[in-house]
């Protein structure tokens, strides 16, 4: 933490926060001058293309490069033997690595086995077809449930279940079990009067941005390197691609692009560590831009999961005990993924008795990625499902069952904190007085609501707010604009230093311009560097204030700052006037030099967040299809920084939720190929799918930023599932328990009903 | 990869039949363009033919329409007396990707792609449309049903190209309808479809009807019981439900990643039902 800097909440009044300004890269990403991943060109760069594999499992028994290596413009061809394995017994880059480039066994179709770079795209897809790979096709599975059976192939010797007691004697496909709770559950069921029991599935999904993974790389033969990618974390992908490569860290600068997308889907490297080694190699920059085939077949994804939920009431609305087994697939590679799920399933609730186990699984599937609040959808799916039913068994109205039970300031949470001031409660109450509560509902359509739970993240953070000659003020931040940081941080470096909007210019700076930043994740970026802009504005300041004592000549402790201008203090120096911060940096080559705020932290207590959502849908019984009539996201920010991006991310959220819940799914076949890599036949929602989404931003101030700050790009994510699942079964009169709720699988479970 | 565009049938004809590698005939090229970008075809001519005379023209004869092979799908829609008299086929073609693809796509090219699930395809064999196809051995005009023969497959020989689609003059109380079920609202892919064309005696009676089902079988069924079944009726419930019936029988479905079989047979039914009573009242059926 920088010295001095208090990040505790105090109330106060703002000029900045919470207006709506223009965006500052909203002209350039309009007129398409703004530079995405595949935007960046070098002279003499060459084209990548990666050679996958076409089985879900299958071991490596020779590649023969020879007749690609020999082909006319081809510079470099690279195999897993060019990625040596310098990852030194840390099983997580071990496992990044082998993504990256298989080492010996191919484990999902998609796997990268070689990879080439040429003049051109069109000798470089030649090239791919000239390598020869010899596979040995092992049996492989796909689905999490049948990986945990005894029967399953095993996908790496190496897996030992990890949390349990003793350790296992023999490998297996579940990774990981972990388990939270507290009280005791099985007397708490022994006092509900009314138990609900349901298992659940979800399919897998991807996160599904728009700009496919991209990046420039260029390794000089003095050792030094270049990377231009897109990115939501360029200090960690300089790690990583470091690391794997074995290049010193500050050797490697690493820019990032404009980003269109990621979702998280963007805070792992894939395609990089190999542009690094083929240039490495060929000795000239290449160019690797994933095609969207590969973007499905190798990116992303999410888990699907199978996930048991029961849960225990009296008929006075009290849950005397809950519990959950949750399992969730992490591709070919171990993962924590069931653990976050069993973290965040009854987050919402204040109980007495609660446990919740996660199993994860390996199955031949890609390596799941982080994908917006990971894991916390599925699980909230599965919960607020049976939440809904139990409330309709009791005879009690769905928001009132959870406000009865709804977690509050001091709650011992499911997963081990207490819990400061939350917004479970205000967001409830929000919705029961929601008019959408009230709008009337026609034939075949239901209305659903549910909860959800994201934990919110800090981390490490470092930026620079520099005060140009004239006044104007830039602010260079680590952690990449996702969702409009650009505009938020301006905004609170105008308002820290007192000055307008339209005088701050903020930008992602590079590796080399900064100290490490963590990535743009668990919505930590506009929480973690608003508190560093603060910081940085604030040393700032104290310099300024400096700087006016000495055109003064008065000691620094008689000046102060207000609205922009640094004012003397006290009846004595009442004839001092004010000096702006224009003024005391025209004069700054004569006071110092040149004026700065450096701020380097550990942003440490995000605040939790909460939202409530209600959806309103019209089911064609004769078709299954569903149609989201309305929809509104209520959901606490702490303080929205700049509201309209705040709104923007709740009803992304709940756009990508929507997709999920209805149609998204990865449909693999019997002989483990992905059969729907494209957006023809993996359907996220086109806009003419959604109805406008209404949003209501609730402010419960964090206690632990300064102007009560709280993430908020994930939560949105969690309850749509729910939400979509609870509407979609009152207006069916079934129970839907199987997520996406396709037209077929909707028309199949009306059947099945009709038929008894 | 070559790319040639003939000014005349007979050059494009030509260089067909000259060339000696695979050959693709690109009109809109929203299908072929695609299959390229994909990986899945790369041939080694590609002949565009937009450039042909008369092939860009919708033409209003005394036997009904003709409309050239390289007539964007947006243009259909555009035209006021086809709409009136045929709008089964032009909500159809309008159905096809989305708004820009609409502006390069073309029903030739749709029913020359031969995929199964071609939205304008069962509305213009509903409609009793016919190809008139140019080739070597000069033109012949056949059923527009006789075109593909499997999924990706045609009947058209080595430099054979389709160069307009022709529909009848309609006669009074004549309606036409198109349904197809897709997951989202637009830009995508039929999972289950139906046209179905009517004509009325003045009592409201059907005197002759045409049902096609897309997407439930290699190629478009033209459920000729179905359209006995209309035949005589005036579309009561009863009549109805027996449509939908006997088109759910009709389907020979497959289980695919865009739907199962139960599915298919059930909304191919269901869609050929509200198809029918859609093309009834366009037909001014009470």
């Amino acid at each position: 933490m920088t010295a001095g800097f208090d990040p505790r909440y105090v109330k106060r009044d703002f000029a900045s926060i919470g207006t709506r300004p223009l965006r500052p890269d909203g002209i350039d990403k309009v007129t398409g001058r703004a530079r995405y991943g595949a935007d960046f060109n070098m002279a003499g760069q060459l084209v990548g293309r990666v050679l996958r594999s076409p089985h879900a499992h299958a071991r490596i028994r020779s590649i023969d490069t020879s007749k690609a290596e020999q082909l006319a413009g081809v510079k470099a061809v690279i195999t897993a033997a060019d990625l040596p394995d310098l990852t030194d017994g840390d099983a997580a880059m071990y496992d990044i690595l082998d993504n990256c480039m298989a080492r010996g066994k191919a484990l999902y179709d998609g796997h990268a086995v070689a990879a080439v770079a040429a003049v051109d795209a069109r000798t470089a897809k030649q090239a791919l077809k000239l390598i020869a790979v010899e596979y040995e096709i092992l049996p492989h599975v796909t689905d999490v449930d049948e990986a945990m059976m005894a029967s399953a192939p095993v996908i790496n010797d190496g897996v030992f279940t990890d949390g349990v007691e003793p350790k296992p004697a023999k490998p297996s496909n579940v990774a990981k079990r972990s388990q939270f709770g507290h009280g005791d559950v099985d007397a708490g069921f022994g006092q509900a009067e009314v138990i609900v029991e349901r298992s659940f599935r979800t399919e897998q999904t991807h996160q599904g941005y728009i700009e496919p993974h991209a990046c420039v790389a260029s390794v000089s033969a003095d050792g030094m390197a270049d990377l231009w990618v897109c990115t939501q974390g360029h200090f960690v992908y300089r790690q990583h691609c470091a690391q794997l490569l074995g290049l010193e860290a500050s050797k490697l600068r690493v820019t990032s692009s404009e980003i269109g997308g990621g979702f998280g889907g963007k805070t792992h490297v894939w395609a990089e560590p190999v542009a690094l080694a083929l240039s490495r190699k060929a000795g000239r920059p290449v160019k690797l831009v994933m095609t969207r085939d590969e973007v499905f077949r190798a990116s992303g994804p999410t888990s699907a999961t199978s996930i048991d939920v029961r849960i225990g009431a009296r008929r006075d609305g009290t849950i005397t005990a809950a519990e959950a087994t949750l399992r969730y697939s992490g591709g070919a590679y171990s993962g924590a993924w069931a653990e976050l799920g069993a973290m965040t399933a009854f987050a919402c609730y204040g109980l007495e008795n609660v446990r919740t186990v996660g199993f994860d699984v390996l199955v031949n599937r890609p390596k799941c990625a982080a994908y917006r609040a990971p894991s916390a959808p599925m699980a909230a799916f599965a919960v607020e499902s049976v939440v809904d039913e139990l409330a309709g068994r009791i005879g009690m109205n769905a928001v009132d069952f959870r406000i009865r039970n709804a977690a509050r300031e001091g709650t011992r949470s499911s997963y081990g904190p207490v819990y400061g001031p939350i917004g479970i409660g205000p967001t409830l109450e929000a919705v029961k007085m929601h008019p959408q509560m009230q709008a009337p509902l026609k034939k075949n359509q239901g209305r659903g609501m549910a909860c959800g739970f994201w934990f919110n993240f800090g981390g490490q953070t470092c930026s620079d707010l520099n005060i140009g000659m004239d006044g104007s003020v830039s602010l260079a931040v680590g952690t990449v604009d996702v969702g409009g940081s650009r505009a938020s941080l301006s905004l609170v470096a105008a308002e820290e230093l007192g000055i307008d909007y339209s005088q701050v210019r903020a930008v992602v700076a590079d590796t080399s311009s900064l100290g490490y930043n963590d990535m743009t994740d668990g919505s930590r970026g506009t929480f973690s560097s608003s508190m560093a802009t603060i910081s940085a504005a604030r040393n700032a300041i104290r310099i300024m204030r400096e700087r006016a004592a000495q055109m003064w000549d008065i000691p620094v402790d008689e000046v102060g700052w207000e609205m922009g201008h640094a004012v003397a203090l006290g009846e004595k120096n009442g004839n001092l006037g004010r000096l702006s911060l224009k003024e005391i940096a025209a004069a700054s080559g004569k006071t110092g030099g040149p004026i700065a705020g450096h701020s380097e932290l550990v942003a440490d207590g995000a605040g939790v967040s909460f939202a409530t959502h209600i959806c309103d849908v019209e089911v064609d019984p004769e078709t299954g299809a569903t149609r989201v009539l309305r929809y509104a996201v209520v959901q606490d920010a702490g303080k929205a920084v700049h509201p309209t991006y705040v709104e923007g991310q709740y009803q992304g959220g709940a756009a990508q939720g929507i997709g999920w819940a209805l149609n998204e799914e990865y449909i693999y076949g019997r002989d483990g190929r992905l059969q729907n890599a494209g957006f023809l036949d993996y359907r996220i929602p086109v806009c003419s799918d959604l109805p406008m989404i209404d949003t209501q931003i609730l402010e419960i101030p964090n206690p632990n930023h300064p102007y009560g700050v709280r993430g908020v790009g994930e939560t949105s994510i969690v309850p749509p599932l729910a939400a979509i699942a609870n509407a979609v079964s009152n207006a069916v009169g079934v129970r839907m328990t199987h997520i996406p709720m396709s037209p077929p699988r909707i028309l199949a479970a009306l059947e099945a009903e009709r038929a008894g | 990869m070559r790319y040639l565009r003939p000014l005349s049938m007979e050059d494009a004809i030509g260089m067909i039949t000259n060339s000696a590698g695979t050959v693709a005939v690109l009109a809109g090229g929203s299908d072929l363009l695609v299959r390229m970008k994909g990986g899945f075809v790369e041939p080694d001519l590609i002949v565009d033919i937009k450039a042909i005379e008369g092939l860009s023209e919708i033409r209003e004869t005394a036997e009904g329409f003709s409309i050239g092979a390289a007539v964007p799908c947006a243009v259909l829609g555009e035209h006021a007396a086809l709409r009136k008299a045929w709008p089964g086929v032009v909500e159809a073609a309008n159905l096809i990707g989305s708004k820009q693809v609409q502006g390069r796509c073309t029903i030739a090219g749709n029913l020359c792609n031969a995929s199964p699930a071609a939205d304008s395809v069962p509305a213009l064999v509903a409609a009793g449309a016919k190809a008139l196809v140019a080739g070597p051995k000069g033109n012949r005009t056949v059923p527009v049903e006789a075109i593909p023969t499997g999924p990706g497959k045609t009947s058209l020989a080595k430099g054979e190209i389709v160069r307009e689609i022709l529909l009848e003059k309609r006669p009074p109380r004549a309606g036409d309808a198109y349904l197809r079920f897709i997951p989202r609202t637009e830009m995508d892919i039929a999972v289950v479809s139906a046209g179905v064309n009517l004509t009325l005696d003045a009592k409201g009676a059907v005197t002759s009807a045409r049902v096609a089902l897309g997407a439930v079988a290699p190629t478009v069924v033209l459920v000729e019981e179905a359209a006995g079944i209309l035949v005589g009726s005036r579309l009561d419930d009863a009549t109805l439900e027996k449509l939908a019936k006997a088109c759910s029988d009709a389907c020979r479905p497959i289980d695919d990643k865009r739907g199962t079989i139960a599915f298919r047979r059930k909304v191919a039914g269901v869609l050929a039902r509200r198809a029918a009573a859609a093309a009834y009242a366009r037909a001014g059926g009470k």
